[in-house]
C-alpha cells in the first residue's frame, strides 16, 4: 500500500496550487488574477454601499426633520420621514443580504488565497445562534451578524481593498499594459517614426521591461495582496479563542450525551438481559431443591435448566462487554485488536501496523469503534475484493487509512454511522476525511491527535 | 494423568481442581499468575495445562502468552487455554506451530463436566479442543476463498466438527451418518487440502488450520 494514495482530498486540495509556477507564463497567469480580484473589489465596494446607504438615508433623513431650512416645517418632516423609513427598509430588507453576501465574498478571497498563492487564511465568524441562519428571525440574524466583529473587520477590509489593495491587484496589469502601449502607439502613428527616429528601439526596450516587470512582478504582488488581505479576513486571536470555545462546548455536550444514552443502553441490556436470567435461574434453584427428596428426576431437570441460564447470562455479558470495551483491545492494543475485527469481518483484509506505544485508552477505543464502523460499511456497501488498513503514529497524530478496492461513491452526507464516527471523533479533536469518486477505490483517513505511552515490556 | 492450572480467581481454580480431580485426573499443580506458571510448565512439564487468558499482573493476555512461551520452551506441550471470550486471532497464534495439542474454549464450557473433561483428554492426547463459537464465526464468513472455497457445505460441516476436536464417530452421531460416510468425507477434505496421507491426528490439525484461514 503505498503512502501518497492515502492522503486525504482536503490535503491533496491544498498541497499542489501553493505552488508557485515561475517564468512569463506564471506571471501572466498571476496578472490576470489579479485582474479577476480587482473585480471582486468592485463587487465587495457595491456591498459596502449598501450599510452606507442606511446610515446615509437614516441621516440626511433626521438632518431634514430638524435642521433643513428654506422648506416649510410640514413637507420637511414628511420629506425627513420618509427618508428615515427608506433607511429603515434598507436596513430592514437590504443590509442582513448584503452582509451574508460580503461574507461570501469574503470566503471566496479566502479560498483563492489558498488556491493561487497557498496562503491559508481560516474563516473567523462566530456559527449562527440555532442552527440554520436562513430560519432565524430578523432582529436575532441582524444582532448575529452585527454582533460579530468578523463582519466589521470583511467591510474594513473591502474599504482597503477598494483603495490600497486595488493598487496591488491592478499593478502588474498596468505595468504591462503601459509596455504594450510603447508597442502599439507608435505602429498607429505611421509619421511618428520619422520624428522619433533613434528612439524607437529606446521605446521598443522601455516596453519590453514594463511587461517584464509586470510579469515578474505579479507573483510577488499577488502573494503581497492576499497577505494584506489576511492582516483582515483571518480570525483574530479572540475570535480563534472564541471559535475554540464554541468547538469545545459542542463536542463535550455530543460526548456526554452519547455517553448518557450508551448507559442507559447498558443498563437496558442488562436488566432485561443477565439479570432477569440471574432471577430466572435463583428461581429454578429454589424449586430443584425443593423437588430435591420427592422428586429427583424433576430435580435434575430444573438444575439442567438452570445451567443452560447460567450460560445464556454469560454470553449476553460477553457480547455486552464486546461492545463497551472489547477484550481484545484492552489485552493487546489497538494494532492487534484490529487484525481481529479483520478477521472477524469476513472480508480480505490487509493490516498494517506502525504504532511503538499505546494510545491513551479513551482514543484507542474511539479509534477500534471507528473501524469497526467503517469495515461495516466496506462489507455493507462497498462490493470489495481487498481491502487495507494502516495504523500507524505520526507527528503526534494516530493516523488509520482504511482502503478498499469496492466502487466508490460513499457519501459522508448520508448514513449516521459515518457521522457517528466524526462526533466519536471529534472529542479528541480527531477528523475522518473520506475520499470515494465514483468507480472506487475509497480512502477513509482518520487523525486524532494524541501521544503514546511507552510500549508495555513483556517478561516472557 | 498430570494436570496443571493457571486460574487467577479462587473459587474457580478450585471448582476447576475438584472437577479434574472427581474424573480421575491428578491435579500437580494449581498457580495464580503467568510467571508462576511459566516456571511449574518447564521444570516439569505436565500432561496437559489449563490455562485462563487472563492473568495478574497485567490482566491482559498474561495465560496466553505464558502459554506460547512455554511450548516454544517444551515443543508440543499441550495446553487448554480457557476465556471469557474467544478471537480468531488467539486461535490463529495457538495453532500457528502447527503441532496439535491446543484447545481454546470458552469458560462456560466448563459447565458441561463430560464434555470438558473430554476435551482436556483430547488436547493431553495431542488433538484440537476448537470452541464451537470460534467455528460459528468462521463460517459466518460469507467469502470463502482459498482451499476452503473448494470443499462442499457437508465437507465444511465436517471440518468445522473436526476443529472443535471430534473424533469420526462423534461427528457421525451429530450428523446421523455411518462412520465410513465420515470417514469418505474426511479423506476428501484432505485431498482438497492437498494434506499428505501420513498421522491422521496431524492431518487434522493441518486441516483446522486451514479452516482458521491461516
Amino acid at each position: 500500500m503505498s503512502d501518497t494514495a492515502m492522503i486525504p482530498d482536503s490535503q491533496a486540495q491544498r498541497g499542489t496550487p501553493g505552488a508557485m509556477k515561475w517564468g512569463i507564463g506564471g506571471g501572466i497567469i498571476a496578472g490576470s488574477r489579479g485582474l479577476t480580484l480587482a473585480g471582486l473589489m468592485l463587487a465587495g465596494l457595491f456591498l459596502l454601499l449598501v450599510p452606507l446607504m442606511a446610515v446615509f438615508l437614516a441621516a440626511v433623513g433626521a438632518g431634514v426633520v430638524i435642521v433643513g431650512n428654506g422648506a416649510p416645517r410640514d413637507h420637511r418632516i414628511v420629506l425627513g420621514l420618509a427618508l428615515l423609513a427608506a433607511g429603515l427598509f434598507v436596513v430592514r430588507f437590504l443590509v442582513p443580504a448584503a452582509l451574508l453576501a460580503s461574507r461570501r465574498l469574503a470566503n471566496l478571497t479566502r479560498r483563492l488565497a489558498g488556491e493561487w498563492s497557498g496562503v491559508e487564511i481560516a474563516v473567523p465568524y462566530q456559527p449562527p445562534p440555532s442552527s440554520s441562519s436562513a430560519k432565524l428571525p430578523f432582529r436575532s440574524r441582524l444582532l448575529w451578524l452585527v454582533s460579530d466583529p468578523a463582519t466589521w473587520r470583511d467591510l474594513l477590509w473591502m474599504t482597503v481593498n477598494a483603495t490600497a489593495g486595488w493598487a496591488i491587484a491592478l499593478l502588474p496589469a498596468v505595468l504591462a499594459g503601459i509596455g504594450l502601449i510603447e508597442f502599439i502607439y507608435p505602429a498607429t502613428q505611421p509619421n511618428m517614426g520619422a520624428r522619433l527616429g533613434n528612439s524607437r528601439a529606446a521605446l521598443l526596450a522601455i516596453g519590453i521591461a514594463f511587461v517584464l516587470a509586470g510579469a515578474a512582478s505579479a507573483q510577488w504582488l499577488l502573494r503581497a495582496y492576499f497577505g494584506l488581505a489576511r492582516s483582515m479576513l483571518a480570525p483574530t486571536g479572540q475570535a480563534e479563542l472564541a471559535l475554540r470555545v464554541h468547538h469545545l462546548a459542542q463536542t463535550r455536550s455530543e460526548t456526554l450525551d452519547s455517553g448518557a444514552a450508551e448507559i442507559r443502553r447498558i443498563e437496558r441490556d442488562l436488566h432485561d438481559g443477565a439479570q432477569a436470567r440471574l432471577v430466572a435461574m435463583g428461581m429454578t434453584l429454589g424449586a430443584a431443591e425443593e423437588l430435591i427428596d420427592s422428586n429427583p428426576a424433576a430435580a435434575r431437570a430444573l438444575l439442567a435448566e438452570a445451567r443452560e441460564a447460567s450460560a445464556r447470562a454469560l454470553a449476553e455479558l460477553r457480547a455486552l462487554v464486546r461492545g463497551v470495551h472489547p477484550p481484545v483491545l484492552a489485552d493487546r492494543g489497538l494494532a492487534d485488536a484490529v487484525r481481529a475485527l479483520a478477521l472477524d469481518s469476513g472480508l480480505n483484509v490487509d493490516v498494517t501496523a506502525g504504532l511503538p506505544g499505546r494510545p491513551q485508552a479513551p482514543v484507542e477505543s474511539a479509534a477500534y469503534f471507528a473501524v469497526s464502523e467503517l469495515l461495516a460499511n466496506v462489507s455493507k456497501h462497498a462490493n470489495a475484493r481487498q481491502t487495507w488498513i494502516d495504523v500507524r503514529h505520526e507527528r503526534g497524530m494516530l493516523r488509520v487509512d482504511v482502503t478498499d478496492d469496492g466502487h466508490g461513491g460513499a457519501d459522508p452526507g448520508r448514513g449516521s454511522g459515518l457521522h457517528g464516527i466524526e462526533r466519536r471523533l471529534a472529542a479528541f479533536d480527531g477528523i475522518l476525511a473520506l475520499n470515494s469518486p465514483p468507480g472506487g477505490p475509497t480512502v477513509a483517513t482518520m487523525e486524532i491527535p494524541c501521544a503514546l505511552s511507552s510500549p508495555k515490556t513483556s517478561s516472557y | 494423568m498430570r494436570v496443571v492450572i493457571a486460574e487467577d480467581l479462587f473459587l474457580l481454580r478450585d471448582g476447576l481442581t475438584r472437577l479434574l480431580e472427581a474424573h480421575g485426573l491428578e491435579v500437580t499443580a494449581a498457580v495464580d499468575n503467568g510467571t508462576d506458571l511459566l516456571a511449574v510448565l518447564t521444570a516439569g512439564p505436565p500432561d496437559v495445562a489449563v490455562v485462563d487468558v487472563r492473568l495478574p499482573p497485567t490482566f491482559t493476555d498474561e495465560g496466553l502468552r505464558a502459554a506460547l512461551a512455554a511450548r516454544r520452551a517444551v515443543p508440543g506441550l499441550p495446553v487448554l487455554v480457557l476465556s471469557q471470550y474467544v478471537e480468531q486471532l488467539y486461535a490463529r497464534e495457538l495453532l500457528a506451530c502447527g503441532d496439535g495439542g491446543i484447545g481454546y474454549l470458552l469458560k462456560d464450557r466448563v459447565f458441561d463436566s463430560a464434555q470438558f473433561v473430554d476435551a482436556v483428554r483430547r488436547v493431553a492426547a495431542g488433538g484440537t479442543a476448537m470452541d464451537p463459537e470460534v467455528i460459528a464465526r468462521l463460517l459466518a464468513r460469507n467469502s470463502g476463498d482459498g482451499a476452503i472455497s473448494g470443499l462442499s457445505p457437508r465437507e465444511r460441516e465436517v471440518l468445522a466438527l473436526m476443529a472443535e476436536g471430534r473424533s469420526n464417530a462423534a461427528i457421525a452421531q451429530r450428523l446421523f451418518v455411518t462412520e465410513r460416510a465420515v470417514a469418505k468425507h474426511t479423506a476428501s477434505i484432505f485431498l482438497k487440502l492437498g494434506l499428505q496421507p501420513s498421522d491422521d491426528d496431524n492431518r487434522r490439525v493441518l486441516a483446522v488450520l486451514a479452516f482458521l484461514g491461516r
